[in-house]
């Protein structure tokens, strides 16, 4: 029974699979750059998707999240599974990886009871046979009832095969056998399949089987979604759960999951065979990089390279591309009648654009490509890991180390990386946590100002301050919103040679994210500022400011600085010389004045770019508090350190 | 399930020391514990293999079903094993 289909458009081809099966690999190996990445109708996960020519016919390939399994437990799995209950795909690609086909199998047999077309991708047919794994791929064909696939994605083996496979099945609407495992259990689903299918409403459109393997495994989706339809069921359904639990000595859930298991076992076991796997230069690695010291050395080492290699190719660019784009903006606006509200909006806009040209190019494109590479080889896991019992200090798991280490190079692609993250508080938290970081935009400052007036000792304790302040907020907030989750479940996928193609176009994605939510913000925070520049409004805002200049013993013209930092923090240092009239900041500021400016802001609130993403990411309410939050933060700091400066120096 | 018999070599995975098998015995926790860790391919019966223990209160490393995967020590407590092996 194929359920009414509620789509028009392009041919719909859906990837589907387990975390690290190759699943995106496969994806950029056909869509590439042209790909675009949309969130999930109210949720903060988001797939991918483009339209490509397959075979001279045009069709849509999505990539949706990887998951282990169909069940409603994180944000990411329920999003999947909402998707392809819609029944808007032609067919489903299973991406699995040959390597682990065992647990593979699990998502697959739940595919296949959505009774939509499949086919199944064996991807890392090479990773398996180093393992020592021979799969029949025939028999598994014949024994899943759909097409199966063998592909090396990463090397571009087998996607042609794949997709070809892909659109007959989903023409000729081919769906696979539902796989029965033993007699018992598989009476007790059909008897409640049946009662189902009695009810035939339309609310529940999917496949009886499914819907009642899942509320026999008491997933909480199901159960709400088939109670709101026919309230009155609850009584069978409970009956149901009951009869197996009774029959089988433990709860209804139990039994279906472990039924899965050995159904997916045996068809293993039945369509492979496993000799001893090839030894690998891969297993050594992982005694060094996640050993309990040297694991330690190898991370800094290599988080500090990757660093130096980033801010030296950012420096290096930085100032002859921002020469070349002034010169440019002189020559647009230049024509126009100097200090005319048109010269002021459009040197708004050309300052914008320059802006994330100095921020993107430099910074931004060196350090996603890092990461990326770093992603594509398996390492953020294994940093995750390292870093566990200490990022539990700041009431957070290992993986929230990731959002925190981007916020150094900019706080936005640091924010949207938070998404990755299960439980919303843990997303609050480390959100927290990665805008507190000081990117690469605050670095100037604390560079151009305190370490060039006072001392390279001087800005490091800036950096100690700032992380003793992180992990004092952390471990604070996590006491106030006590855990939920009981720890962290990661899978360390195996080492693999990144591909510059995925590479490349992963890194394009991420850029485009940036370019699409923080560039328009910084475009028009620059023209806020220089249409208010020809309203001559300076002085009002310094006389808004006045409460907290006043209190940190900064002159009133700092003010506006402040202000519009908010609005373009990199340009904080370059404002604060224009305010003051001198670019020797130390002939107008005394030490302790520079010291308070730069702590404060070091911590205040973050960008009008990255409250963007905050927004998109946890909502407006709990965005308002962490720009409170910063704000009174940075007050409190700024204040202290000016009784430290006087205590110091006087 | 007939458990008693091996109540006595039973302990939690945590309590385990590095670079042995094991056999899961029991997963203690609710429908979420059950759910998350069962999709990461543990099950009861499973052959489970403590690769690494990261100190100070840090996550274990383990092998099953030919992947590696890191567990938090929270969610290791609730993990309950048998040594693998013999007639276990």
């Amino acid at each position: 029974m194929t359920a009414e289909r509620g789509k028009a458009g392009p041919f719909r081809i859906v990837l589907v699979g387990q975390p690290n099966c190759g699943k995106s690999t496969l994806f950029n190996e056909v869509a590439g750059y042209k790909s675009i990445t949309s969130n999930f109708a109210g949720a903060t996960v988001s797939f991918t998707s483009g339209k490509v020519r397959i075979l001279n016919r045009v069709v849509e390939v999505i990539d949706l999240p990887g998951v282990y399994s169909l069940t409603s437990l994180d944000p990411s799995s329920r999003e999947t599974q909402r998707y392809l209950l819609d029944m808007t795909a032609d067919v489903i690609v299973n991406v699995v990886d040959a390597s682990i086909l065992e647990r593979s199998l699990e998502l697959t047999l739940q595919l296949l009871d959505l009774e939509i077309p499949l086919v199944v991708c064996l991807n890392m047919m090479d990773e398996a046979k180093r393992k020592g794994i021979e799969i029949d791929i025939q028999a598994l064909s014949r024994k899943l009832g759909v097409p199966v696939v063998a592909a090396v994605a990463s090397r571009g083996r087998g996607i042609r095969e794949v997709f070809g496979a892909a659109l007959a099945s989903g023409r000729q609407k081919r769906t696979g056998r539902h796989l029965s495992g033993s007699r018992d259990v598989e009476t007790v689903i059909s008897d409640l399949a049946a009662r189902l299918r009695a009810r035939k409403d339309p609310a529940v459109p999917f496949s009886s089987h499914l819907l009642a393997t899942k509320l026999l495994e008491r997933d909480p989706f199901f159960e709400k979604r088939v109670l709101s339809a026919f309230p009155d069921f609850e009584k069978t359904m409970r009956a149901s759960q009951e009869a197996l639990a009774r029959s089988h000595g433990r709860s209804s859930d139990m039994v279906i999951a472990a039924e899965r298991h050995a159904l997916s076992m045996s068809l293993f076991e039945s369509v492979s065979k496993v000799t001893r796997p090839r030894p690998d230069w891969r297993d050594r690695l992982d005694d060094v990089l996640m050993h309990n010291f040297w694991g330690y050395v190898s991370l800094l080492a290599i988080l500090f390279s990757f660093y130096v290699a980033v801010f030296r190719a950012g420096s290096a660019v930085e100032k002859p591309l921002l020469e070349w784009f002034a010169s440019i903006g002189k020559n647009v606006y230049g024509a126009l009648p100097l200090d005319s509200l048109q010269w002021h909006a459009v040197k708004g806009v050309v300052d914008g654009i320059g802006g994330g040209v100095a921020i993107v190019l430099p910074y931004l494109l060196p350090f996603l490509l890092g990461l990326s590479v770093m992603e594509d080889a398996g390492y953020l896991p294994r940093v995750a890991f390292l870093m566990d019992s200490f990022m539990h200090r700041i009431g957070l798991h290992g993986t929230a180390v990731i959002p925190a280490v981007l916020g150094y190079g900019c706080n936005v692609p640091a924010v949207m990386a938070v998404r990755t993250l299960n439980s919303p508080r843990d997303r609050f938290i480390a959100s927290l946590v990665a805008t507190l970081v000081p990117c690469s935009a605050r670095m100037t400052v604390v560079f151009g100002i305190v370490g060039w007036a006072i001392g390279g000792t001087a800005a490091c304790a800036i950096y100690l301050l700032n992380l003793v302040v992180i992990a004092a907020s952390g471990a604070v907030l996590s006491r106030l919103l006590p855990e939920a989750t009981p720890g962290m479940m990661l899978e360390i996928p195996a080492y693999q040679i990144p591909r510059l193609k995925i590479v490349l176009s992963k890194t394009w994605l991420r850029m485009k994210e940036f370019i699409v939510i923080a560039w328009p913000l910084l475009i028009a925070g620059s023209i806020v500022m220089t249409v208010s520049d020809h309203f001559r409004l300076t002085p009002w805002f310094n006389l808004f400011t006045k409460p907290v200049t006043w209190l940190l013993g900064l002159p009133d013209a700092v003010g506006v600085t402040l202000m519009f930092g908010v609005l373009r923090k990199e340009l904080s240092m370059l404002m604060l010389q224009q305010a003051l009239g001198t670019a020797d900041l130390a002939a107008v500021l005394t030490r302790s004045q520079m010291l308070v400016f730069t702590v404060f802001v070091v911590f205040y609130v973050p960008c009008v770019a990255t409250v963007g993403v905050l927004i998109k990411q946890i909502r407006s309410r709990k965005t308002a508090l962490i720009v409170l939050y910063t704000f009174f933060l940075a007050l409190v700091l700024g204040l202290l350190t000016r009784v430290f400066a006087f205590l110091m120096w006087h | 399930m007939k458990k008693t018999e091996y109540e006595t070599v039973q302990a939690s995975l945590d309590a385990v020391e590095a670079k042995q098998d094991m056999v899961v015995a029991e997963i203690r926790g609710g429908w979420g514990i059950r759910q998350r860790l069962n999709q990461m391919g543990i099950h009861v019966g499973d052959v489970i293999q403590i690769r690494r223990c990261c100190s100070m209160g840090g996550p274990i490393l383990v092998r099953i079903h030919g992947t590696e995967i890191a567990l938090g020590r929270g969610m290791a407590r609730r993990i309950q094993v048998i040594p693998a092996g013999g007639e276990a």
